[in-house]
Order: C-alpha cells, then structure tokens, then sequence
C-alpha cells in the first residue's frame, strides 16, 4: 500500500477518529479495500492531503472533517480506517489538548 | 439537439435545468437530490433543444457493475454536448471529474457555477485561463440567481453546432505510457465500443469493474495482456494501478487549479455560527427536536386557520345542494359525491397540505437535511442503518414515492432494501392530511404528535428487525455537508407547487371520481355490500362504523381519498358527532399503515422487485390490524 516508510517513526500514526477537534492532520493511509479509497478519493480525501477535523459527535459518532473546502461526515467506521499524522506532531502530542485548542482560535 | 447536464452532486444541475424547463426536476440542497434522470424540450434563443438533467456523480469511475444512470447515459447515449457544471467553491474537485469528461471526446462546454459561494469562500477563479486550461469554453453562472445562464446557453448552442470535441489533458507519462499500450491491444484486437479507444483503456487499467466485464467478455485473450500492463504500472509507482491513474488526475486538477485560483481571506458569516451551533455535541440534539417541532406546530396552526373557515363554507354549499336535490335521487347523490370530493380537496386536504410542503421545503432547501444525517448518524447504527438513511426517511414524509427512489443514495444494497421498505412505512403529506384532519383537529395536537411518535417507534423496531435479518456490508456514513443556505423564496414556491400540480392533477380528479363512485354506489345500495363485507375487520376487530369499509378500500389509490371519503361516506363534515374519539384514533392509525398506496406499491416493485413488494404490503396490512387493535384498547383503558 501507499506507506511512505520514511515518515515512519518521524511522527506517530493516528486513527482520524481520534484526533481532536480543531486539529489538523495529514492523511497518510487509507486502510480498507480498493472501493473505500476511491470513494474517499472522489470525494476529495487522497493521502498527502491535509484535513481539519471540525466536530466530532458524542458517544463514537461521526466526525465532521473540513477537507480541500468542502465538509465531509464519516462515520466512526471510516474514520478509524483513515491514518494520519497530527501537525507539529510530536511537540503538540505533549502539550495537553485543551490549550492548544485555545492557541489555535 | 440534445444537451446533457452532467456534474458533481449539488452542483447546481437541476437548478440550471429547471432555469429553461421551468421547474420540473426537484432541487435541494443536499448530494444526491436528484437520481433519475429528467428530460425536456425547450426553446433556447429561438432553437428547439433537448435538455437532459442528470444524478450527479463524484467519477465516472464505477466501482459498481452494474453503472448508475448518469454514467451509462453519458458513455451510451447520444446527445450533441455536455454541460459540464462545475461548483466553484470546490474547484479541485469538479476538476477531477471535468477531466475526466474531457476524455469522452464529446462537444462540451463548462458552466462554473456557484460563482456567489466561491467568493465567499475567498476563492477568485480565472475562468479565461481555466477555458485555456481545459480546451472548452468556460462560463461563470449563479444558478440560483440565473446569472450567466444565457451566455451559457448561448455557448452551448455555438459549441455544440460547430461540434468540435473535447480532447483529454494529459497524465502522468507512465500512465500515459500504458494508455497507449492498451490501445493498441485493443484496436489489435478490432474492439468496438460507444466511447473512445483512449477511455476504454484508461478504465480497464482502472480496473472498473463494469469495462472490465464490457471488454473481456468480448475479447478474453485481453484480459492477461491488459492486466499485465496494469502490472507493469503498480511496479513502477509501488500503488495499485487504479491509484496511480486516480492520483496523476488529482495531480492534474491540482495543478489546474493553482494556476487559475487566486485566493482572499474567506468572509466568515453567520453560517459558521449556526453551523457550530447546529452540529455541536451539546446543542446540535435539541435544536433539532426544537426545529421539527417547531414545523409541527407550523403546519397545525396554519393548517387551523384555513380549515375552518373553509369547513364552514363547504358545509353551506353541500346544504343548499341537499336541499335543492336530495340525496336519495341519482342526480343528488352523483352531485353529492362530486361536491365532496371538490370540496374535500379545498377545505380537508390543501390547509394542511400547502404548509406543510413549505416547510418541507426549507428543510430541503437551507441543507439541514444532512445535517440531520450527521446528528442521527448514532442512532441510526442502532437501527443497524447509518446517517445517509436519514436523507430517504426525512423525505418519506413528503411522499413514499420519490423518497424510495432516494433510497439509491446509499452505496449498499442491503442498506437501499431496508431503507425504501421503511420509507414506506413513513407517513407521507396524505397520511399527515389524515393525522392533522381527523386526529390534531378534533382530538388536539398532542395526540397527533404521539402518532408520530408512535409511528416512528415502530419503525425503529422494524428496522432493527430487518437489520438483524438481513446480512451484507455497510460502509458506513461518507456524506458532504453542504453549506447552509438561506431558502431562496422562488424555488421554494416553486418547489411546492410542483407537488402541488401533482396533487391537483392526479389527486383531485380521482378525489372527485371517487367520490361521485361512492355516491353511486349508495344510491344503488351496492356500498353496503362491500361494507358488509369488511365488516369482520372494520367493525367487529377495529370497532369502527361499518361505512369506512369503502373508504378503506378508495385509501389504497391515495391515502388522501380516506379523509374525503369517509365524509362524503359518514355524510357529515363533522366527524367528530358521528365517531368517538377512541375511533378516530384507531381509524388513523389503521390509515397511516395500512398497505402502501398504488404509487407506492408501483415504485417498489420497481426498486426492490415484486417479492418483497407483496411481502411488505401483506406485513403493512398485519401491522395495521395490530396497531388498530392496540390504539382502539389501549384508548378505551387510559383515556
Ligand atoms: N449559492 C448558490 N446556490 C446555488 C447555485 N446554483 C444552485 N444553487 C443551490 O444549490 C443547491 C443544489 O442545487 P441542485 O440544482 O439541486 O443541484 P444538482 O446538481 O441538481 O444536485 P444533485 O441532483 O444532487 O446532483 C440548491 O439548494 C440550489 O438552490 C448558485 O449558483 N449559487
Ligand atoms: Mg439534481
């Protein structure tokens, strides 16, 4: 599949449904068959893009991301299948959330 | 002359279509509102051209077999140019699917739509360089505005007479490479097809599975050749070939756009307020209940304020009718019923009928509907169903029919059968004509509201049922959320005539038909013979007067006919002195699931096929009886 194995271990790999909110990231892999990655394709999530996720629905809901202008849902079921790496990665890894919240407002 | 629209859902097609066809393919402000395709004959600057509107589509790569209407029409039929509509604010992404639009070799013009939104967004397009770019002309166009329409128009008509094609943009070298290896398998191979040579290979390297299928069948000693070079491909790149063509157009439409974007600080507007506030984990739950409720209450009240006054007048009207020809004479009863069935559509049917499609449409319109799918998305896994399913539902209280074919939205075939099947079990505008008439009117709005309920409580439990019974995979929500939009007053008038016309054309005549039948057969005592024989289930189950019996069976042709026939069948307007409450609640609930009516029926067979069709009516008719019993009991016990 599409791994860059030189981004390895430069910045940890996340599942997309568990970054935060306002967050940016990167997507680095989409895992899951040939149909889900040209149908996230089409509708514009390709590995290399960046995404903003905007919100994130209670109790393992959807999550909305902003990706190339226009808004996406996925439901936790896809977004779990969408690797990326966090901005800043490891810096902002340890910072606690909640402030670099406030810092990116 | 034949022109096709073709574009990326919610692009703003059907909008331009309905700009020369006056409003007759439904818009709405949400991917997939289209997914049939509709045809006019209009009359652009003094020609006669054919306009064809088509279901958006993200590709023209199908990972499915069988391939959607939009694809199959425009790589098989013929027609003397596409308009490609383009959504501005998502330029990249048209891009991706203008490109390949090119490659079908086809007259072809591109109308940039939403123009509005892009500027809003900060985004300032070339559209000169973007027409260099491309090879076609390109026009700037407000589809909601009609701006740019007719220099769209009047491009089109000048491209598609010279009938210069489009020619494809080039890709990557390697693919570009493999291209024209496949081509020359293929014309080696003499294969013959309706689109280019240039576009055949590109899929099969795409490995799309409907060409796949097209190609091989025909000439199977391709298939190891072709797939080599696919191969070949994969190798060079370390990605699957389908990747390598995808990701060199998207590196294409990438470059296409920064060469003719300019970007500005986007305008930050009340839509990010609303938008914070309608999908926040918090506040996203009550404002939904709070804004259909707040529908509810609207349609109530407005539905009120006209039924009354119009009640009373219908009521003088069939008195002095009476007088002048009694009822028991054949010319009083075929007046009678033909009165009844006018009057009924007038004072029953459009009060409730005209709000309600209004506030329809706003939901429709503003794109709260897949908001609704986000918020829902949870529940609806409860269900064993995902977010999309909403979109389907929601529009099944308008109507079952366009609602079903909706149901086409969702990418999986278990996810379609379930959704349309309870779609059907929806109570559309006539069952709420029924619900608001009989029930909020004489019994108050509370206890319509608890049909709803009710209603919607059984539907969960249904699905949750035909979930568990049914297998296949779901991908799970993958929905774009359009931008909010304020209702644009027009299309929203429009909108609800449209259904309207439907009502007033189809509906009524057979209201009015229906009626002058029922009131024939009075007058011939035949009435009472079909009521007789529906009274094990009509009196001795439901507990209901023996008269409803015809109205039941009239309520299968549309649900509206109950409502009016079972005045014109009681011979009162108010109901409410010849039935009790208890029945009034029973006959409701009874109507609101009782077999789908014959539209319905019609469009399922054709959606799910005719097994599950049958199926479903015989279960709607058990439900009823059940739901019936349970409303006359429980009724008779609490209240
Ligand atoms: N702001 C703005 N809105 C537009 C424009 N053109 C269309 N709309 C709105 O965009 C929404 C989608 O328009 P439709 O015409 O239904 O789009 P479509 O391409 O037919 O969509 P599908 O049938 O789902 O593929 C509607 O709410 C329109 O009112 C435009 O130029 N600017
Ligand atoms: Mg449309």
């Amino acid at each position: 599949m599409g791994y860059d194995p030189i981004l390895e271990g430069v910045s940890p790999m996340m599942a997309l449904d568990t970054v935060d909110v306002k967050r940016r990231a990167r997507v680095i892999l989409i895992d899951g068959g040939h149909r889900v990655r040209a149908h996230l394709n089409t509708l514009g999530i390709h590995i290399g893009d960046w995404l903003t996720v905007v919100e994130r629905a209670p109790f393992r809901g959807p999550v909305l991301v902003e990706v190339n202008g226009s808004r996406l849902a996925l439901g936790r079921g896809i977004a779990s299948k969408i690797k990326v790496e966090i901005e800043g990665s490891i810096e902002s890894l340890s910072t606690p959330p909640r402030e670099a919240e406030a810092e990116q407002r | 002359m034949k022109f096709v629209l073709a574009g990326q859902p919610n692009s703003g097609k059907s909008t331009i279509f309905n700009s020369v066809a006056g409003y007759r393919s439904a818009t709405a402000n949400f991917p997939g509102s289209s997914v049939s395709f509709t045809i006019t004959r209009a009359l652009i600057l003094g020609r006669e051209v054919e306009v064809v509107d088509l279901p958006g589509i993200y590709s023209l790569t199908s990972s499915r077999e069988a391939a959607g209407e939009a694809e199959s029409y425009l790589l098989d039929e013929d027609y003397d140019l596409i308009i490609d509509v383009m959504d501005a604010s998502r330029l990249g992404r048209s891009l991706e699917l203008t490109l390949q639009l090119l490659e079908l070799e086809r007259p072809m013009i591109v109308a940039l739509n939403m123009m509005d939104e892009a500027v809003r967004s900060g985004i300032e397009v070339d559209a000169e360089d973007l027409a260099q770019e491309l090879g076609v002309p390109v026009v700037p166009t407000v589809g909601r505005r009609g701006s740019g329409l007719r220099d769209l128009f009047r491009g089109a008509l000048r491209q598609a007479h010279c009938g210069e094609a489009s020619r494809s943009l080039e890709l990557d070298r390697k693919v570009e490479e493999a291209v024209g290896r496949v081509r020359e398998l293929l014309a080696e191979s003499e294969f013959e097809n309706t689109v280019p040579p240039r576009f055949v290979a590109e899929k099969l390297i795409e490995r799309d599975p409907h060409f796949e299928r097209d190609v091989y069948s025909a000439r199977p000693e391709l298939e190891a050749q072709v797939l080599g070079v696919a191969e070949g491909l994969q190798e060079f790149h370390g990605w699957s070939s389908d990747q390598v063509v995808s990701g060199s157009r998207h590196a294409v439409a990438h470059r296409i756009e920064e060469k003719v974007v300019t970007m500005h600080p986007p305008q930050v507007g009340w839509r990010e307020w609303a938008d914070r506030l309608l999908l926040h984990p918090l506040t996203g739950g009550p404002l939904m209940v709070l804004i259909l409720g707040a529908l509810f209450w609207f349609v109530f009240r407005v539905g009120q304020r006209l039924e009354v006054p119009l009640l009373a007048l219908t009521d003088r009207l069939a008195l002095a009718l009476a007088t002048q020809f009694p009822p028991d004479t054949f010319v009083g009863a075929i007046a009678g019923g033909a009165l009844t069935g006018i009057a009924g559509g007038v004072a029953l049917v459009l009060p409730y009928l005209v709000p309600f499609l209004l506030g329809l449409a706003v939901l429709e319109d503003t794109g709260y509907l897949p908001r609704m799918a986000y918020i829902l998305d949870n529940f609806m896994h409860r269900i064993g169903l995902h977010g999309k399913s909403v979109l389907p539902l929601i529009l099944g209280y308008g109507c079952s029919v366009p609602a079903i074919m909706s149901a086409r939205i969702l990418e999986s075939r278990r996810d379609r059968r379930i959704t349309a099947v309870l779609a059907s079990f929806i109570p559309c505008s006539a069952r709420t004509i029924v619900i608001f008439g009989l029930v909020a009117a004489y019994m108050g709005p509370v206890w319509a509201l608890f049909i709803y309920l009710f209603n919607l409580i059984l539907v969960v439990i249904l699905g949750n049922v035909l979930a568990r019974t049914m297998k296949g995979a779901s991908p799970g929500l993958i929905l774009e959320i359009p931008e909010l939009r304020l209702p644009h007053p027009k299309t929203m008038v429009a909108k609800t005539w449209m259904t309207l016309k439907e009502f007033i054309i189809i509906a009524w005549p057979l209201l009015v038909a229906s009626s002058v039948v029922l009131g024939f057969l009075e007058w011939a005592h035949a009435a009472n013979s079909v009521n007789g024989l529906l009274s094990p289930l009509t009196v001795t189950i439901l507990g209901l007067p023996a008269a409803v019996g015809m109205t039941l069976i009239f309520g299968i042709l549309r649900k509206e006919l109950t409502l009016v026939m079972l005045v014109q069948a009681l011979g009162t307007t108010q109901l409410n002195t010849v039935m009790t409450d208890g029945q009034l609640l029973t006959f409701t609930l009874f109507v609101v699931f009782y077999v789908p009516c014959v539209a319905t029926i019609a469009v399922m067979g054709r959606e799910l096929g005719w097994k599950d069709t049958a199926w479903v009516t015989t279960f709607s008719l058990l439900v009823a009886v059940v739901v019936g019993i349970a409303g006359r009991f429980a009724y008779a016990l609490f209240a």
